[in-house]
């Protein structure tokens, strides 16, 4: 195995380029580092003005997603050793705008998330005498793989949709939409339907199904859109044909 | 912000790189989903074609035979074969990403993905040697 590698880093200092450009740098490559690892020996010893997002270092926090040899992927879970005898080359995540280097623009997404609510909605809460709201272990499964999204935009990275149209809403804010429609404690779904029935919301969606591929955690954003265009459309041959009181 | 401002440290000027026209071509995923969608046009032929042969079948024998010249034409038979093709190809596809959309229970256990995907091929084969049989039992 080689004992070192070349990472091509894409930089861009907002000050002085007009584009991206790619820089080469030399780091070892132990079986056990991770591209993370060679953008922080970047950092720490060769290059102290490359920027990018990390945090937790273990596939947590969801900030270290880049663009690995064209594919969305998160950094510390990206080991080096599988790219040898490289060059690897990192980018920032795609259909993002870049801020500086590896860093991406965020606030697009984090808005997307607030509009869909995810978060437990009810309409009126009961007494703390009553108790506390049970679920039993099957209620649990029903939306357990949505609730581990880790809001890294992998998904949003590979989704060409989101890349021609930023309207959309997107993969992870969706999945994470049917977390909460799915979970029994919460009775917000038909808000949640006003929002994501519209164009851009699951509509939007033409089923590429590249975040399911990307998704570091296996969740699976394109059944969640697709399940929920199946419900909406229930939902929407209901209040067609039956009463409001009946639906 | 805009593209044209100039950077400054309370507006940094955002690098928005475009998408290539050809990003289809970047992925055999994306591409696979671009066949997939081109593939409706052919379905839509494939519908019309299907109503002419009702209606040529409804007219009598000689108007049969004249629709059938018409399908052997040089641009109609190899249409029909493009055609075939992405018919099963939407078909096939379709039937993959049935388990995706569908969530099917059996009691409170979830039916696998696999076994949805495998119940729509097999109703497919089944109907299709439905249609075969009846078309082919009086030759």
């Amino acid at each position: 195995m080689a004992d070192r590698i070349t990472l091509q880093v894409s930089r861009y200092r907002p000050e002085t380029d007009s584009g991206a450009t790619v820089q080469e740098y030399e780091v070892p490559c132990p079986k056990d580092w991770v591209i993370l690892d060679g953008l922080n020996y970047v950092k720490d010893r060769l290059d102290g003005t490359l920027s990018y997002r990390w945090s937790c270092r273990m596939g947590i926090c969801g900030s270290c997603g880049m663009t690995v040899n064209g594919e969305p992927k998160l950094t510390c879970a990206t080991f080096l050793a599988d790219y040898a005898p490289g060059p690897v080359l990192v980018e920032p995540l795609r259909n993002f705008p870049v801020i500086r280097d590896l860093v991406v623009e965020i606030g697009d997404f984090m808005r997307k998330l607030v509009s869909v609510k995810p978060w437990i909605i009810r309409g009126e809460e009961k007494p703390l005498s009553e108790g506390e709201y049970r679920q039993t272990p099957d209620e649990l499964q029903d939306y357990k793989q949505f609730s581990m999204c880790i809001n890294c935009m992998l998904c949003y990275a590979a989704c060409p949709i989101y890349g021609l149209d930023p309207k959309f809403i997107g993969p992870a804010a969706i999945a994470l939409a049917q977390r909460y429609n799915l979970d029994t404690r919460d009775q917000g779904a038909p808000e949640r339907l006003e929002i994501l029935s519209e164009h851009e919301g699951i509509w939007g969606c033409t089923f590429v199904g590249e975040c399911t591929k990307v998704c570091p955690k296996n969740v699976d954003p394109a059944g969640a859109i697709q399940q929920y265009k199946l419900h909406a459309a229930v939902e929407a041959v209901k209040a067609f044909f039956m009463p409001r009181g009946a639906q | 912000m805009t593209d044209g401002a100039g950077h400054t440290v309370h507006h940094p000027r955002w690098l928005r790189p475009r998408m290539s026209t050809y990003w289809w071509l970047q992925r055999r995923s994306y591409l696979a989903f671009i066949l997939r969608e081109v593939s409706s046009v052919f379905i839509a032929w494939f519908v019309v074609y299907l109503l002419l042969l009702i209606r040529a079948a409804s007219q009598g024998a000689a108007a049969y035979q004249e629709f059938l010249n018409w399908s052997g034409h040089a641009v109609v038979l190899p249409l029909n074969v493009i055609t075939l093709f992405f018919v099963v190809f939407h078909a096939i596809t379709w039937f993959n990403l049935a388990p995706q959309a569908m969530v099917v229970r059996v009691g409170s256990t979830r039916v696998p993905g696999l076994l949805i995907a495998a119940s729509n091929h097999a109703a497919w084969a089944v109907a299709s040697a439905l249609v075969g049989w009846l078309l082919l039992r009086g030759q």
